[in-house]
């Protein structure tokens, strides 16, 4: 069994207003270093095979086709063999 | 022939009602739902995928409810040239679903904007717009949504510009397109869209909820109108 962990980041060339907006925050902490902050999606979950490459196959499909939206998102992902409980 | 709407219920889904109300109440339509988990389209001539929040807005608007059992049907369905109408939602879940180019960002504003617009008619030879009245420079319709912000790749935009796919776009009374008519920072003031085929519309703004004269305007009545002439004519 593996365990898959997908971070899923808008595209640079796309404005991220919710990262602004938690970066006035920022200010208003008087954090005065913090720059260009982009809000993204952490995603993990386990999949059911003993194959590293079917494994790796399956979180491709679920990222393209539905965790991320290749218009405005790019994805990567690390994954790790677990042992069933 | 009498067309028969049919109306997609989504868990989530808020303004199907509404849809339905317009349809078969005010226009005297046939109209009737369809629950998502089912593929059979019942003979419907158009198929309407109606406003809310399917599947909660999880992970991104409409990125769930496009893999609902019907729409395969739907997507079938509009393969063959089946009309196909989405309002808000039903916009979203049609560009996830890539029926239609592009995707909603949330909006500029990071506000949920609730309240009526102007569109300016960018296209009146299409079968969702050919019965509004050619001296009307807009028309009124609320808009009512937090992700309406319409983005296309570079690429995207071309065709869409290049096949005349832009049918609505935010504008003053007078068809002024402009950065203060814009509720949501959408590319080019866009607010509904077709393919390129022309028989599918996608926007943002409710017309089912602008067809009641009681409720101070009706030129919502325009969308169905026209879908509904082309189908008996």
């Amino acid at each position: 069994m593996f365990k898959a962990q997908v971070i899923i980041k808008r595209r640079h060339s796309i404005l991220d207003p919710q990262g602004t907006a938690v970066e006035k925050g920022a200010k208003h902490l008087g954090l005065t270093n913090i720059k260009n902050t982009r809000i993204g999606k952490y995603i993990e979950f386990e999949i059911l095979t003993d194959n590293l490459q079917e494994a790796e196959k399956e979180v491709n499909e679920y990222c393209q086709k539905l965790l991320s939206n290749p218009i405005m998102e790019d994805y990567e992902f690390s994954i790790f063999e677990i042992k069933k409980d | 022939m009498k067309p028969k709407f049919g109306i997609v219920v989504f868990p989530g889904s808020n303004c199907d009602h509404d849809a339905y109300y317009a349809l078969k109440k005010i226009l005297n339509y046939d109209a009737e739902f369809l629950w998502h988990k089912e593929t059979d389209l019942k003979k419907c001539d158009v198929i309407v995928l109606p406003g809310g929040f399917s599947y909660g807005d999880y992970l991104r608007t409409g990125a769930i409810a496009r893999f609902s059992p019907i729409m395969n049907s739907v997507i079938d369905f509009a393969d063959k040239g089946g009309i196909v109408i989405g309002i808000c939602n039903g916009f979203q879940i049609l560009l996830e679903a890539g029926l239609l180019p592009g995707v909603m960002l949330k909006n500029i504003s990071l506000k949920f904007v609730c309240k009526d617009v102007y569109l300016k008619i960018e296209n009146r030879d299409t079968i969702f717009t050919n019965s509004i009245p050619a001296d009307k420079k807009s028309i009124k319709i609320p808009v009512a949504h937090g992700e309406g912000n319409y983005f296309a790749t570079d690429e995207q935009l071309q065709e869409i510009l290049v096949n005349n796919q832009v049918v609505f776009r935010y504008s003053d009374s007078n068809g002024n397109i402009n950065d203060s008519t814009n509720p949501n920072g959408s590319l080019m003031n866009i607010a509904g869209i077709t393919n390129k085929k022309g028989n599918i519309l996608g926007m943002m703004p409710h017309p089912e909820r602008v067809c009641d004269p009681i409720l101070g305007s009706t030129d919502g009545q325009y969308i169905f109108k026209s879908i509904f002439n082309n189908l008996i004519n």
